[in-house]
Parts: structure tokens; sequence; C-alpha cells
């Protein structure tokens, strides 16, 4: 015979307050499922670089090892999301079709920081319905610098340096806040050139995937200058 | 989750409702907690509706004096016990006369004080004169009620300048609206509170009355682990607004309050004075 859950319930709702608020969690579906990953953007005078790792996984399993995880909106700025994956892919469609109605409607493409604002509008748009992603936008801003927006779930954001979301992100963040600030540095040596952080960069991603079981298999760089986009692919472990 | 409650609709008397329709509604799903930046400490599990269960963890305070109001931030966003930001900008300027500061929810709080900008200024345009502080805040607050139980999270501070003076307003997404000369928000603000109460007078000039922010909310970062970062001073006159300080290291000032104290260290670590 089967009892209604809420039948149940309802006997414990009287006796113990602290159980009242117990829902049949266990039988709902949910609509969300975390596909992890990590990723990362860097800004310098002149270029943003992005990186994310190419593993989906859902739980336990490796549903694919060469999922992109960055999605090129403009010719100036990058979206790179961890979380949910079929967020991601909704999310990226619609910004892409509402910038591309903005380059028919305007004659020219949008600036980072406006894709930065419609984004963030987007995201609080389903506040209370959010999409499980965690987004950072790395672009080049009017003067061709580098520059970079770290978003939550529902849409705040904050032009910041460099930005790290994903399941590695607590491992990875503080190493950048190391490397590249300079915390907890007596002799603050910051890198300068393309290609030390670059190096710094997938030193971070090696080390997120040894100690990550939701990061690896490869990780994808690209790399945005006033001249172009450039696309570096790197293996990682993939156990 | 949302409950989902008739009576608030007017509809009690002719909607009853039965038990069956538990079961056959669709519950809105709810989102994985952790997902949120908020201004906040650790969040509290008490199960149920994990939305409204913030407490908002900062500190922001602010203060009217002869010279206008200052306000006084700190900039340390978590998500969970994971610090998201260490250099979020915590006081919104919201236009050339009025600010607003952050509590709680970081988007919550961007969003609607960005609302509350486009409102002002399209008000200015159909009418010809500026929103006054009082009913800038009054419309904040309108919007907060409507949204009541729904899960924002906000606990902000509404300050500016208009043709009667500079005033500040404490709105919180319960729907208060407060007027008052002396407010600080957040898990930190019982320290602001102490250092603010102990030294606050309403004729301080605008140095004293910095210094007084900054020591507040350097007390408060020393002492409550969800504040931290960076303190920003912004100061508010009958010209609008000015950017006091953009972002003062509180490690820094503890070294400079120490060396003040005549406590030395081994390293040189208080270099310069910091304000």
């Amino acid at each position: 015979m089967y009892i209604p859950v809420n039948d149940m319930l309802k006997h414990f709702k009287q006796d113990a307050p602290a159980m009242a608020n117990i829902t049949h969690k266990s039988d709902q579906w949910s609509p969300y499922h975390d596909n992890s990953g990590t990723v990362l953007a860097v800004g310098i005078p002149g270029a943003v670089i992005v990186a994310g790792d190419t593993r989906l996984s859902n739980g336990y399993n490796i549903l694919s090892r060469d999922a992109t995880k960055l999605s090129q909106l403009t010719d100036k700025c990058v979206l790179a999301t961890a979380g949910q994956y079929a967020d991601f892919i909704a999310l990226r469609k619609f910004l892409q079709q509402r910038l591309q109605l903005y380059e028919f409607q305007n004659e020219v493409q949008a600036s980072t920081e406006t894709v930065a604002h419609l984004l963030s509008r987007e995201l609080y748009s389903r506040r209370f319905f959010p999409y499980y992603t965690f987004n950072l936008l790395a672009g080049l801003d009017e003067n061709n610098h580098g520059v970079v927006y770290g978003y939550d779930a529902i849409g705040s954001y904050d032009q910041m340096t460099y930005g790290v979301q994903g399941s590695g992100q607590e491992l990875v963040v503080a190493v950048l806040d190391n490397q590249l600030k300079g915390y907890n540095k007596i002799n603050k040596t910051i890198p300068q050139t393309r290609e030390e952080i670059l190096d710094i960069i997938l030193d971070c991603f090696s080390c997120a995937a040894e100690r990550d079981i939701h990061t690896g298999d490869n990780v994808e760089i690209l790399i945005i200058t006033a001249a172009g986009t450039e696309r570096i692919v790197k293996p990682l472990r993939k156990d | 989750m949302i409950d989902f409650d008739p009576s608030t609709f007017g509809l009690a008397h002719t909607y009853q409702k039965e038990d069956k329709d538990e079961i056959n509604t669709l519950a809105l799903p709810s989102a994985p907690q952790v997902i949120y930046r908020t201004l906040n400490g650790p969040t509290q599990v008490n199960g149920g509706n994990k939305l409204t269960n913030f407490k908002h963890g900062t500190t922001t305070l602010g203060f009217v004096f002869k010279e206008g109001i200052l306000l006084a931030v700190d900039s340390r966003a978590s998500m969970g016990s994971f610090l998201s930001s260490e250099q979020v900008r915590k006081v919104i300027e919201i236009n050339e006369y009025l600010l607003g500061t952050m509590a709680g929810g970081a988007a919550d709080c961007q969003y609607w004080l960005a609302y509350l900008a486009n409102h002002c200024r399209t008000y200015e345009l159909k009418n010809g004169s500026k929103l006054s502080v009082a009913a800038a805040s009054k419309f904040l607050q309108g919007i907060l009620i409507g949204y009541r139980n729904s899960g924002l999270s906000m606990g902000c501070m509404i300050a500016g300048t208009d043709t009667t003076g500079q005033h500040l307003y404490y709105i919180d997404n319960d729907g208060m609206r407060l007027k008052g000369d002396i407010f600080s928000v957040g898990s930190g603000s019982t320290y602001a509170y102490g250092v603010l109460d102990n030294h606050y007078r309403y004729d301080l000039s605008l140095n004293e009355a910095v210094e007084l922010g900054i020591r507040a909310i350097y007390h408060a970062t020393h002492r409550d682990t969800a504040s931290g970062g960076v303190v920003r001073v912004y100061h508010i006159h009958k010209d609008g607004w000015t950017k006091v300080h953009d972002g003062i290291d509180v490690v820094d000032l503890h070294y400079q309050f120490a060396q003040q104290k005549g406590l030395v260290g081994d390293g040189d670590e208080a270099k310069q004075r910091l304000f």
C-alpha cells in the first residue's frame, strides 16, 4: 500500500518542530546536476587568457572527455562556465542570439562591459529558479586590456584581474592569489609575461587534476588579444 | 521552496487547501544550497527554506555628522565558508547624489539598487527634479515588501543628499525602513557599533569622521570572520558624494594601529601612513 510521504510527515509536524521542515527530497526529482570541472581566466595588459578543463562528469561517471566549457561570444570576449552543462548550453544560446541581434541593430559588436551586464541581468531574471552555472566572462576592454568578470549563480558580478570557478576553485584560486598577487609572499615577484602566466595556469590545472576527481582529461586554453584568438589544448591526467 | 499560501492573495474564503493538493502540486525545485554569493558568514542549515537563513554577514556602517554622511564598508564575500572575493564593492553608486550599501545577497543588492538607479533617473527626466532620499528609499522598500518571504536577502543603507540635506536610511528585505543617524549592518556590526558609539559626536570634523569609520570597520574585520579585505570610505555632502578611500587593506591597518600603540614588530610592516 502506498502511503504518500506527506501523510506520514503530518504526524511528525506537531511533535517535533525540528523535523517539520523535512520534505520528501529523496523522492523528488531535481532538475540540477553538477557536471563540475574547473575554469579560470587571467587578464593582463593586452590580452586575456581563459582556460577550462574538458571533462564532463555526473557524480562518479565521466560523460565526456572532450566537452568544452568555453564559448567565444564576441571577437573580444569569452564565456567560461562551470556547473551544469545543460544550463551552460542554454545560457550560451541566449547570449549568442542576443548578441547577434545587438550586432544587427547597432552595426558593432557589444563591448565586454555590455556583455557582462547582459549576463548579470539574464542570470537574475532566473532569481527563483537559477541557472546552475558559475561563470567567468573574460575579455578585452575598450583599451584592449584583459578584464575578467566573476559571477555567482544569480548574477552578482565584479571585475577582477583573475578568477576561478568550478570544482577545483578552492584548490586553484589560492595558488593564483600567491603567484599573481604575491599574497603571503615577502618578496613579491609578479609574473609579467604571457609565457610565465601560461606556465602557472598549466601548473594549476595539473595540480587540480591531481587532487580533484572532476578535473582532468585535457585543458583548453584560449588567448584573446586584439589581433585575434589563439587556442591551445594540453593533455591532463585521464584517471 | 516557496510556500504558496493562498490567504496572502485574499482567496482564503473561496479556497480550501486540501491535503491531496500537497501531493499534486508541482513543487518548485529548490536550488542546491551553496550557489549564491553572499556577504554572509557560513550559512546555517536549519532544514526547510534555506534561502531565508541568511544572516547579513559583513560590516557596513554609516553615520550622519556636521559635514554630511560618512559610509565605510569592508569587502569580503563568501559562498558558504569559501571566500569568493576579498575585493567586493559594497557601496553601490546609484547616481551622483545617492549611495547604497550592500549586505546579504550580493546579486539581490546589485540588481535592486541598479533598478532604483534606473527609477531615479527616469523620475528626474520626467519631472525635472531629483528624487529625494526619502522617496528613493521608500520606493525600494515598496519593492522589497512585494518580495517578502520569497527569499531575497538584503540589508542596505541608502544615503544621499537632496534639497533638504543629507539623509541616511536603513532598508531590509523584511520591508523595514528606518531613518537614523548611526547605522551598522552585518555580522560585524556589533563590533563596529562598539567603536562608533564610543567616539561618535555630531560635530566631528571630516578627518575625524573618516578615521572613526576606518577604525570601526577595522575592529569589526579583526574580530568577525565574515568581514575582511579592504576598507572603502565614502563621504556624502551637499554637492553629492566623494570616494575618500578606495581600498585600504585591513592587514596593513592592523600594523599601523599597532605602531601607533607603541608596539614594535620584527619587520617593517607599517611602512607608511595609510590614511
